[in-house]
């Protein structure tokens, strides 16, 4: 594993790393399997390998959520703002409004064109804690920046980022996106896609590569273990609110005593002063991590089910094309049609099947660089959090030694 | 002077007495005048034990004992290895102790055992009163209450408390003999029920009803409010600390989830355990209110008594003089009944004038010695009050100061473990 970093907190990083090894055990499993015969004849493939050294050339930010108020209802739009030098593109600098729905709309498009590539999740429709509205503002915030994330790892993707539908995404104006989401197959075909996919995973695959399965069984355990991670996440989180709650009450009585002293007066003012600095350094790592760890961690969780959709999808391509191949062996008629589909499904399965491995290494390596500093960052809060809490407790202590000096003096 | 520390032995030196000395004379040396005891002997609860018995209503129970060590300080320096004195003391008998003190030396703030039972709890303390860490906390409050009485220059000098360290059997009778309990005279309800229960707040305000001085001293009612407010006080800050440290706790339990990641669970225990050293801290002066504010009743009390003195004794020479000169100055029903039914012969009116000037002579003198006991009290009690003050303030000093390092040291130590991973 790597712990190349040359910050202070290299041990940190190297110590973590075991802990992030541990979590991706099976992806080393996979790597060793690898044999680098993942070039394939197809030339497509070759190129999407050479092109993996990411230049970064779109930029997009997302941000200025906005009411948005017609007669049937009232959702939330946000900006979205491209500047690139691609020469696709006609300018270089775009700006649109797009509404939640659109993101899922070019999900769901880019899951289309290409079945075995992995996007990230979108932040979730509705947070069903009970707490949350649509329109409140933490909400709204913490999905604006799971949009934002989104947006920018399809145009570091090396392949999504090129899609028609994205570039539409980005520059379209409102209408125009309109006219071109109703272009494309139509309800009919569109049925029978879903009809043959259903048709596809009830049939079953009969003859899964192995590092598929392996594949299968990891995503098992990310699932399980991201779970549990976010999970603990949270709690930490409303653990740690509700200690602040009960801080936050102590100061004032510290206050209030020092109201019925006379030599106490000083120290106890300066506990409860000391205490209700601490409640603030708490409120800031308290906020710290439930805006910057809790929501890596609970983005990755909703990815162990992308995840599971990408395998399922491989499989479905791979059970048609044995379908077809069934059918060949039974059937004596149409061989030459048959045969020519079969050619065809072959080749999708094949590009199916090594799209998906290149992106899972990809995918993989992108989630524990993430997962890594998100933990990284964890401990540097909480480094932070108790160093400040210590300066704070040490000043209390040589303000009082100072006025225990003085009063020896005018004792004596 | 006063021994503020929760050492388990405490010395100060004093090797003027010879050795000879000492050995001759223990018993009157000690309770002399001069130094307070602390300073003659070595006090120590090094020990509680579990025991059974039958009880006062014949029924088998369990109890702890705790073991009393002293030394006189001279043996010491005959060798270190001079074999303490002991005896096992339980509970009960501590109180008996400090009823008994409470009562021979009202204008002393006399110091707070450990609670009976405990009280501010979280979720992590049991408030059984067997658990090992009550046990504990009780036995370290126990000898610090010993250490106080020892260096308080009135106290320790006490025989019955001396009897109390070293005297095994029989101390108990001792007491009783004294005759304590008579003059307890319903003063030491009055000391209990200024506990901070609802219930007994009532029983208080009933009380306050039944007496109230005509001329309060100014600087008692402000002791009184003074120890009203440290009472109110400190009772919050250790319910407020007690959620706290509950839910510090939750939040050490949750990371302790994270297993190898991250490591807390280990120092929780010894975090939480110097919190509830600072709590008993706290609690010693919750108690310490108590006594405060008993000192001031008893002041009250004492006054009261002088004015009611003071009062009758007006009553009778208005009596006297009205039955001399046949006047009736104000209305009273003897007047209306004279008036009514004819006075009296003069052999009445000599035999009552007789009665009265006997009960006026006895009242002068009743005044005059109400008053001594009343200002010899104020000025006793105002010393132990000073003393007490000077205690408090270094004695909560010191704790808020350890709370502090004890924060510190909190820190450090999280933030190595956070370093660790």
């Amino acid at each position: 594993m790597e712990s190349e970093s040359t910050t202070s907190s290299a041990q940190v990083n190297g110590n973590l790393a075991q802990t992030v090894a541990d979590l991706s055990k099976h992806m080393l499993e996979l790597d060793e399997d690898d044999d680098l015969e993942v070039f394939s004849k197809d030339a497509l493939i070759n190129q999407y390998k050479l092109e993996e050294q990411d230049i970064k050339d779109v930029f997009i930010t997302v941000d200025c959520p906005e009411n948005h108020v017609t007669s049937i209802e009232t959702f939330v739009t946000y900006r979205v703002i491209t500047k690139t030098t691609r020469s696709e593109f006609d300018s270089s600098e775009y700006e649109v409004r797009r509404r939640y729905q659109d993101f899922l709309w070019l999900k769901g498009k880019l899951e289309e064109a290409h079945p075995t590539l992995i996007i990230n999740p979108l932040p979730e429709k509705f947070v069903m804690k009970g707490m949350m509205e649509r329109f409140n503002d933490d909400f709204i915030e913490t999905r604006r920046k799971a949009l934002h994330k989104f947006v920018n790892r399809i145009a570091d993707h090396p392949i999504l980022s090129f899609n028609e539908d994205f570039k539409v995404f980005l520059t379209a104006q409102a209408w125009e996106l309109a006219s071109h989401k109703k272009q494309g197959p139509g309800l009919l075909s569109r049925m029978g896609e879903t009809v043959r996919a259903v048709a596809a995973s009830v049939r079953g695959v009969q003859n899964r590569p192995e590092e598929f399965t392996a594949m299968n069984d990891y995503v098992e355990t990310f699932s399980q273990k991201m779970g549990m991670l976010d999970k603990i996440a949270q709690r930490i989180v409303k653990e740690q609110k509700e200690y602040l709650e009960g801080m936050k009450e102590c100061g004032p009585v510290y206050t209030l005593w020092s109201g019925s002293e006379d030599q106490l007066v000083e120290p106890l003012k300066a506990i409860a002063g000391c205490i209700d600095n601490c409640c603030k350094v708490t409120e800031e790592q308290v906020a710290g991590l439930s805006e910057n760890q809790v929501p890596i961690l609970h983005e990755y969780v909703l990815c162990a089910e992308t995840l599971k959709a990408v395998l399922r999808r491989r499989d479905n391509i791979q059970a048609e094309y044995e379908s077809k191949v069934d059918a060949l062996a039974s059937k004596k008629a149409d061989k030459e049609n048959l045969k020519e589909e079969i050619g065809r499904l072959e080749d999708k399965v094949e590009c199916a099947n090594n799209t998906l491995k290149v992106d899972w290494e990809r995918w993989k390596r992108n989630m524990q660089s993430d997962v890594k500093s998100a933990f990284v960052d964890m401990a540097d809060t909480n480094m932070n959090y108790y160093k400040k809490c210590l300066a704070i407790w040490e000043s209390f202590l040589t303000s009082q030694k100072t006025d225990v000096h003085l009063e020896k003096d005018t004792d004596s | 002077m006063t021994d503020s520390g929760n050492e388990e032995v405490a010395v100060i030196g004093n090797t003027d007495l010879t050795a000879a000395d000492l050995h001759n004379n223990t018993n009157n040396t000690m309770t002399e005048e001069g130094v307070p005891l602390l300073k003659k002997m070595e006090i120590s609860v090094s020990e509680a034990e579990k025991r059974t018995g039958k009880n006062a209503v014949n029924m088998q129970e369990i109890y702890t004992v705790y073991l009393i060590e002293t030394r006189p300080v001279d043996a010491i320096t005959e060798g270190p290895s001079a074999a303490p004195d002991s005896l096992w003391r339980r509970y009960s008998e501590f109180e008996l102790l400090r009823n008994y003190l409470l009562v021979t030396f009202p204008y002393i703030v006399v110091p707070p055992l450990p609670e009976k039972r405990a009280e501010f709890v979280w979720h992590k303390l049991s408030a059984d009163n067997m658990d090992p860490d009550f046990v504990e906390r009780r036995r370290i409050g126990l000898e610090n209450f010993l250490l106080r009485v020892a260096s308080h220059s009135v106290l320790s000098k006490d025989k019955i408390f001396y009897l109390f360290l070293t005297q095994d059997d029989g101390w108990k009778d001792v007491v009783y003999d004294t005759g304590f309990q008579a003059k307890d005279d319903g003063w030491k309800d009055v000391v209990y029920d200024t506990g901070f229960q609802a219930k007994a707040d009532s029983r208080l305000k009933a009380l306050n009803a039944t007496f109230r001085v005509k001329n309060p001293d100014k600087r008692y009612t402000e002791l009184k409010h003074y120890s009203d407010e440290l009472q109110s006080v400190i009772s919050q800050l250790l319910r407020v600390r007690a959620k706290v440290a509950d839910r510090l706790y939750g939040v050490y339990k949750v990371h302790g989830n994270y297993g190898r990641v991250f490591r807390y669970a280990a120092s929780v225990d010894d975090i939480l355990e110097e919190e509830e050293h600072y709590a008993d801290q706290l609690k010693e002066y919750l108690y310490y209110s108590e006594a405060l504010r008993a000192v001031c009743r008893k002041h009250e009390l004492i006054q009261y008594e002088l004015e009611m003195a003071a009062q009758d004794l007006v009553s009778k020479k208005q009596q006297r003089e009205e039955l001399a000169t046949g006047t009736v100055r104000t209305f009273s029903l003897k007047g209306m009944t004279s008036k009514l039914f004819g006075q009296e012969t003069p052999e009445q009116r000599e035999a009552k004038l007789k009665v009265l000037e006997e009960q006026i002579v006895e009242g002068e003198e009743l005044v005059k010695t109400s008053n001594a006991e009343c200002d010899e009290y104020v000025r006793n009690a105002w010393i132990d009050i000073d003393r007490f003050k000077e205690q408090k303030n270094q004695d909560l000093k010191e704790a808020l100061i350890s709370y502090a390092v004890m924060q510190i040291s909190m820190c450090k130590k999280v933030g190595i473990f956070v370093l660790n991973i």
